[in-house]
């Protein structure tokens, strides 16, 4: 339920044909009516919010030779470009924001990982969050009480720490910090 | 003076009035006539409402259909026109209609009243007032059914929650719905208990998942149940446990941590609905949850993964190899050939299969190629809709699978790429397409595309005697392509033409044959205003509506006859009411 809601806010709060507007925000509910006040423009609109992207605003609509986008091709209902549309760009905005679990506590924590510069900042942010990891000590290391590892793109728990930064912020899909476990190495 | 006829008698004399404006006459004769059961159906613009109302006053299911079909893609302006309002007033209102419900005068709850029970309509503009109209003014409606629709919200849902007291189906599909707050789940009554089919799979925002735990609960004869992408997983195990008699369902948002207890929940609850037969949904399905549908797959008819798009490959097969009783399947093109080659292998009874574009603006790495659908109709012999985008097609895998399957009425293939060639020969596609034509017979609807001449519309004008509608893109040489079909074609009733060199030759041709047809559109063609009302002059008992998007802004002065007209639409009508400035009826 709640990741379909951080989709939900992400769909609500951000006009979704101004790209610039991709700013996660908690807004109150009254902010939802602009939102809401685009979308009811009808499917067909050619200045409506809900149909153009980039590069069919480039196309011109009387040209039948245009190769790139044609109005109305290929013939998918509005309903389903729309929802596709959507579902691409809660894909984008959503990419780095992962759900932290720790055991014993039952709140989960949601994070960008893309805010932070690397393992160190992370580790920072995460002893701030939860205020229970002793301090200094490198994420990987401490077998005392933690350990904290991380969901990648196939459902396996990995620890975190053993791949370069970059990478690790493209196939980390969840965080899970997890007690009483003593990496292997 | 006919005063009883028994309904086999009514449609038998009906049959023989071809015309359209043959059979508004003749309905006039036939007044009261008509069985309360019989369904109607129009064209929202082929007949005035109060019209039909008055004629037909104690109908109890009604189906119109608004904007043409090409809205569907955009190329329909907005505020174009098929409003549902005046229908729904004027069956609300008509002192006919109330008197044949009964007591008459409206109904605060029972007794008389118009007596609709069923509402089915497609591409119209539904307000919220109208819903509001139509919920206190039929005490006994029953039915909902509404389409690619637009313009009301959830207070319309809501209104008709609150007042149809023997509510059986609200069936929403695809419509633009705006979203104002959960409250309308909340509205049934206790007293509702009559629910058996509710879909609201297209609404976007939240709902009260608690209100729809106990309406749930309390319909016992609820078959079908579609929910949108609010309702969690932990929520639609909640929901089949109260509802395991379901026969089809779509599922809310399917996503799950595997590993948890709500997964597992998730199982018990899928296992104990041994009457499902139908699934759809998997809004956010990741692969991992799929194992939760296995022990029910063997039973599945209908299967729809077509907004799954994270369910691909090797998941995806896993999946249909347990669905060897599937009848009718939607899915994305990241099913791929071999994903197609196993459906083929597996899904021996399948008799609908469409395939959807999963990426519409980028080149996509997974697709589907001709040698899917040549897998899918060596192995479904019984196949005979189908509804296929790929990238690119061949006349040998076209005349392979009119050999395997002569058996289609549905045939629509998308290449996605306009006036695309055969790629092992760089021929058009004229050969291909005529074996279809010659081999399915009993072929109602077909939708071509890629590179064709003229010569498969003389293919069509020979063999597809029985097609009624067809749709064209990209296509033909010269006006004979489009002569060939109207004279060919006895059967035909809709023919939507667009970005085609037919021009003012095709169109003034054979003006007779539009009176045995339903409608016409033609866009981005080489049809002119003076050829538009040439038409009109010549048929005066046809509408002949010209949208010109372009001369919105310009406003005085008629353009040319030579003017390149953009878009015109005709259909029989009896008078249109108010019509957008960018709509000329001529």
């Amino acid at each position: 339920m709640t990741k379909n809601m951080e989709k939900e806010a992400a769909l609500r709060f951000g006009d979704g044909e101004n790209f610039a507007a991709t700013e996660l925000r908690l807004g109150l509910p009254g902010t939802r009516e602009r939102e809401t006040a685009t979308k009811v423009l009808p499917t067909g609109s050619k200045e409506g919010g809900t149909k153009r992207t980039a590069t069919e605003i480039e196309s011109n609509d009387f040209d039948r030779e245009a190769k790139t986008q044609v109005v109305g091709w290929p013939p998918i209902r509005s309903y389903r470009r729309n929802t596709f549309r959507s579902m691409k760009r809660d894909e984008e905005k959503a990419g780095t924001y992962v759900k932290v679990s720790m055991d014993g506590a039952p709140i989960l924590r949601k994070i960008d990982l893309e805010a932070y510069k690397g393992y160190k900042e992370l580790r920072e942010a995460l002893e701030d969050m939860f205020k229970c990891f002793p301090s200094g000590e490198s994420v990987r290391v401490d077998a005392r009480e933690y350990a904290v590892t991380y969901e990648d793109k196939d459902g396996d728990l990995m620890l975190v720490g053993d791949v370069p930064w970059e990478m690790f912020i493209t196939s980390c899909k969840r965080l899970r910090i997890l007690r009483g476990l003593a990496p292997s190495t | 003076m006919m005063t009883y006829f028994p309904e086999e008698v009514v449609e038998h004399i009906f049959g023989f009035l071809t015309a359209h404006c043959d059979r508004n006459a003749a309905s006039l004769v036939v007044q009261g006539v008509v069985p309360p059961a019989a369904r109607l159906r129009r064209n929202c613009y082929a007949v005035r409402p109060e019209r039909v109302a008055a004629r037909f006053p104690a109908v109890r299911s009604l189906t119109v259909k608004g904007k043409p079909h090409f809205a569907d893609f955009n190329l329909v302006p907005p505020d174009w026109g098929g409003l549902a309002a005046p229908w729904i007033e004027a069956f609300a209102s008509s002192p006919t209609a109330a008197a044949a419900g009964g007591r008459g005068g409206r109904a605060g709850g029972g007794g008389g009243g118009a007596p609709l029970e069923e509402l089915r309509m497609k591409r119209m503009v539904v307000s919220d007032e109208c819903l509001e109209t139509l919920a206190r003014s039929f005490p006994n409606f029953r039915a909902l059914v509404l389409i690619s629709c637009e313009g009301f919200s959830t207070h319309g849902l809501a209104a008709v929650a609150t007042h149809c007291r023997h509510l059986r189906e609200i069936d929403l599909q695809e419509n633009e719905i705006e979203d104002r707050g959960p409250q309308w789940l909340s509205c049934f009554p206790e007293s509702c208990t009559s629910l058996m089919s509710l879909n609201f799979a297209c609404l976007k925002g939240e709902i009260n998942v608690a209100a729809l735990e106990r309406l749930v609960s309390r319909c016992p004869n609820l078959r079908s149940l579609r929910l949108n992408r609010a309702v969690s997983v932990e929520a639609l195990s909640r929901i089949l446990m109260k509802a395991p008699q379901l026969v089809d369902l779509g599922t809310g948002s399917f996503w799950v941590d595997h590993r948890s207890e709500a997964f597992h929940r998730l199982i018990s609850a899928i296992e104990r609905c041994k009457s499902l037969r139908s699934l759809s949904g998997f809004w956010d399905a990741s692969p991992l949850c799929l194992p939760a549908i296995y022990p029910i797959c063997s039973n599945l008819t209908g299967l729809n993964l077509s907004y799954a798009p994270a369910i691909q490959g090797s998941d995806l097969i896993k999946l249909i190899r347990h669905c060897w009783k599937l009848q009718r399947l939607w899915v994305l093109d990241c099913i791929g050939d071999k994903g197609l080659a196993i459906v083929a292998s597996t899904c021996k009874e399948l008799q609908e299969l469409r395939v959807f574009p999963s990426d519409i603006y980028g080149a996509g790495s997974a697709t589907v190629t001709e040698e899917g659908l040549v897998a899918v109709s060596f192995g479904c012999p019984k196949l005979h809709s189908l509804l296929y985008f790929c990238h690119q097609m061949t006349n040998a895998a076209l005349i392979t699978v009119a050999n395997n399957c002569p058996n289609f009425t549905r045939f629509r293939l998308c290449i996605l790429e306009p006036k695309k060639a055969d790629p092992l020969t760089n021929q058009p596609l004229d050969e291909g397409f005529g074996a279809i034509v010659r081999s399915s017979k009993g072929l109602r609807r077909l939708s071509l595309s890629g590179l064709l001449t003229d010569q498969v519309f003389m293919y069509i004008g020979m063999y597809a005697k029985k097609l009624e509608m067809l749709s064209i893109a990209f296509a033909g040489d010269s006006d004979k392509g489009m002569l060939y079909v109207l004279n060919g074609c006895k059967n035909l009733r809709k023919l939507e033409i667009r970005d085609c060199p037919f021009g003012d030759g095709a169109l003034l041709e054979n003006v007779a044959k539009y009176e045995t047809m339903r409608s016409l559109w033609m866009s981005s063609c080489d049809v002119t205003l003076g050829g538009c009302r040439a038409l009109a002059a010549k048929m005066p008992m046809l509408n002949v509506e010209v949208i010109n998007e372009r001369t919105k802004a310009k406003s005085r002065g008629s353009p040319s006859d030579f003017h390149k007209v953009e878009k015109c639409v005709y259909r029989t009508i009896a008078g249109r009411g108010t019509t957008p400035r960018f709509v000329w009826i001529l």
